[in-house]
């Protein structure tokens, strides 16, 4: 499936977005390594959908505007491009960081959303129930810790080692860390407007997430109202990359056409 | 030249042992390893030896901020320099430096500070420092905000120190409605502001713009790159803001060990300046050192390269190779002083007397021979045994 790379002008900000297919819109928010491995889930969503992959800022070739403090600015951001393109009845994919993002933007208006889907979201923080501390691991170690299988695991552990001083791999580490430092990878504050959620909403997460363990996936359909969940077997912090089949199969059933 | 004495007060008597376990004494190693009995042996013992340096003549005594490890044990180097205070009488006091940037409030050190100087009557050199990255991680301060929130606090204690009061200040990071310190410094306009570094362009253009003028600190680094750094200031001084920096302005610091002939000083200081390179300094990744956004892309991607290459289980041997360190017999150290003063023209010399777990006996022989055999033959060098500096065809940055 072929997306076309584009950029628009969004409060000043020159955001890069990818689009590729057709149907109704559906976007989709990436994690803290950002799109330098695509997705191949993207492609199947791209044949029922209109798919919106935008790089956040300061992430892949966006920009990081000044004023992008939080990722509240980032989901203020977000709303703005919806309505820039014109896009009503969006289904939100989000994933990690990217579905931070997407509750950021859901409890602040859910206007022009059609239904949310939180693949192993961050945003909120569970007592007791520490999550990896990316920014402590060098990125080789982490690539073993995203993955449940080895196999795999060790691939990506060779791309990090081998990506890691590169200017992207750098920038991204940069912009992660503008919007998941402190305190790290949540809103103290997101977790008590979650009942404003009013669109379907799907938690999926992998059975093996060693990054944000599945007590993060029981907390958000709880507190999400009517949410359903879906917990992905042998995959770890990347279901959609680690196991596209099972989950692109999850999402089938869940987002209408 | 001045000659100041700076101590990094570490856990002498951390079980070695635990580097095989944790990888790094920073962040991570359970405070269960520190005993606070020998901590308080430490601690006094510690004072001690810049007490002696301050009876023996040097120009000055130095403490600095670590936070989270036993690597260097003054999480507030204001309780030293308080410590110290009373103690001594001519010398300076340095806190080289203290991170106002990590605090969320930078006028309590604004404050500490001004104290400090006016107990002394005017004896405090204040050194500004972002902190190691390590310490991001420690504070949970965001490092990507790091410089900007450095530069911003620097505004804001400096016109505390130095504006009429009452005003307010409206930073972005800091906003504080009312800033009216009592007491203001004794110093005028206010101490002597100096600019640690473990060698970076930021802090150099920083520390440099003809606003400032302040001192920049060249912590322990091999010579190359410590020459590399102390003629960049001259030449963004001259090149970028066309003044000519004066070498007052420019500091080198540096571990010293002098014994009576150049076998004694590399035998006895082996153990201990091995420990400090290879247990106490090294961190678990290099994020640690360099967490995201502490410093651009360019600088990361430089300093890398240079760690790259010094990856444990260094030997003393290398380290005086490289300059890192200055290990001999009194007129070794001497020479190697004064050949560096000569290539590099710096007019403040930092030396640590006491690293790693150099024990007070060995400590004690070395302050007292630094002191009666090196300390009055480098105070001597001035500007005339500096061979000058020459402006490079191509700007070094």
């Amino acid at each position: 499936m072929a997306f076309a790379v584009q950029t628009v002008d969004i409060n000043g900000c020159k955001l890069s977005y990818r689009r590729g297919g057709g149907g109704a819109p559906l976007a989709y928010l990436h994690g803290t390594d950002g799109l330098a491995e695509w997705p191949a889930i993207l492609d199947t969503l791209a044949e029922r959908f209109d798919v919106v992959v935008p790089d956040h800022p300061g992430f892949g070739a966006s920009e990081m505007p000044p004023w992008a403090d939080d990722v509240s600015d980032v989901a203020y951001l977000y709303l703005d491009l919806f309505e820039t393109l014109d896009l009503s009845g969006v289904h939100v994919v989000g994933h990690s960081l990217g579905g931070w993002i997407a509750l950021e933007m859901a409890v602040r208006s859910t206007a022009r959303l059609r239904s949310l889907t939180l693949i192993s979201s961050a945003g909120i923080h569970v007592k007791g129930v520490p999550k990896a501390d990316i920014f402590m691991v060098d990125p080789e170690d982490l690539a073993r810790l995203a993955y449940a299988d080895p196999k795999i695991a060790e691939e990506a552990a060779a791309r990090a080692g081998a990506d890691k001083y590169q200017d992207l791999a750098i920038l991204n580490r940069i912009a992660s860390a503008r919007f998941g430092w402190q305190p790290r990878f949540f809103n103290p504050r997101l977790e008590r407007w979650l009942h404003r959620v009013n669109v379907p909403t799907h938690v999926i997460w992998g059975e093996g997430d060693r990054i944000i363990p599945p007590a993060y996936a029981e907390a958000f359909h709880r507190l999400i109202p009517g949410s359903a969940l879906t917990m992905i077997p042998n995959a770890g912090h990347l279901p959609h990359v680690e196991r596209p089949p099972a989950v692109a199969q999850a999402m089938q059933g869940f987002l209408p056409n | 030249m001045k000659v100041m004495s700076f101590h990094l007060m570490p856990y002498a008597d951390l079980d070695l042992g635990v580097k095989d376990k944790y990888r790094t004494v920073w962040i991570v190693l359970p405070n269960s390893h520190y005993d606070p009995q020998k901590g308080h042996a430490l601690y006094n013992r510690y004072l001690d030896e810049l007490e002696l340096c301050a009876e023996l003549g040097f120009d000055g005594i130095c403490v600095n901020e670590h936070h989270q490890n036993a690597y260097g044990l003054m999480p507030s180097p204001v309780v030293m320099a308080s410590a110290l205070a009373r103690r001594t009488r001519d010398c300076r006091i340095a806190i080289l430096g203290n991170a106002f940037c990590l605090r969320e409030h930078p006028l309590t050190l604004a404050e500490e500070h001004a104290m400090l100087d006016v107990i002394t009557g005017g004896r405090l050199i204040s050194g500004f420092v972002r902190g190691v990255g390590s310490e991001y991680f420690s504070f949970g301060v965001n490092p990507v905000d790091s410089l900007e929130r450095h530069q911003e606090a620097h505004d804001l204690v400096v016109q505390a120190w130095t504006r009429p009061g009452p005003f307010a200040f409206e930073g972005k990071h800091y906003h504080c409605e009312y800033v009216n310190l009592w007491p203001r410094p004794y110093q005028k306009p206010h101490p002597p502001i100096w600019c640690p570094s473990m060698g970076s362009v930021e802090t150099l253009e920083w520390a440099a713009h003809p606003d400032r003028k302040y001192v920049y600190l060249q912590a322990y680094s091999p010579a190359e790159a410590v020459a590399r750094y102390l003629d960049l200031y001259r030449e963004l001084a001259q090149r970028r803001y066309g003044y000519e920096a004066s070498s007052d302005r420019i500091g080198w610091s540096t571990p010293v060990y002098v014994a009576a002939t150049d076998e004694a000083a590399v035998n006895e200081a082996r153990e201990h300046i091995e420990a400090l390179f290879n247990v106490f300094l090294p961190k678990q990744s290099e994020l640690m050192f360099f967490p995201p956004g502490y410093m651009s892309p360019e600088s990361l991607k430089r300093a890398l390269a240079a760690k790259r290459g010094h990856r444990g289980g260094v030997k003393i041997e290398q380290l005086i190779e490289r300059g890192v360190m200055i290990c001999g017999s009194p007129d070794t150290v001497r020479c190697r002083i004064a050949e560096c003063h000569h290539r590099m023209g710096f007019q403040e010399f930092v030396c640590m007397l006491q690293f790693g777990t150099l024990p007070a006996h060995l400590t004690e022989k070395n302050i007292r021979l630094f002191a009666a055999e090196v300390l009055p033959a480098i105070r001597a060098l001035t500007d005339r045994d500096y061979r000058g500096f020459e402006l490079p065809r191509v700007a070094a940055e």
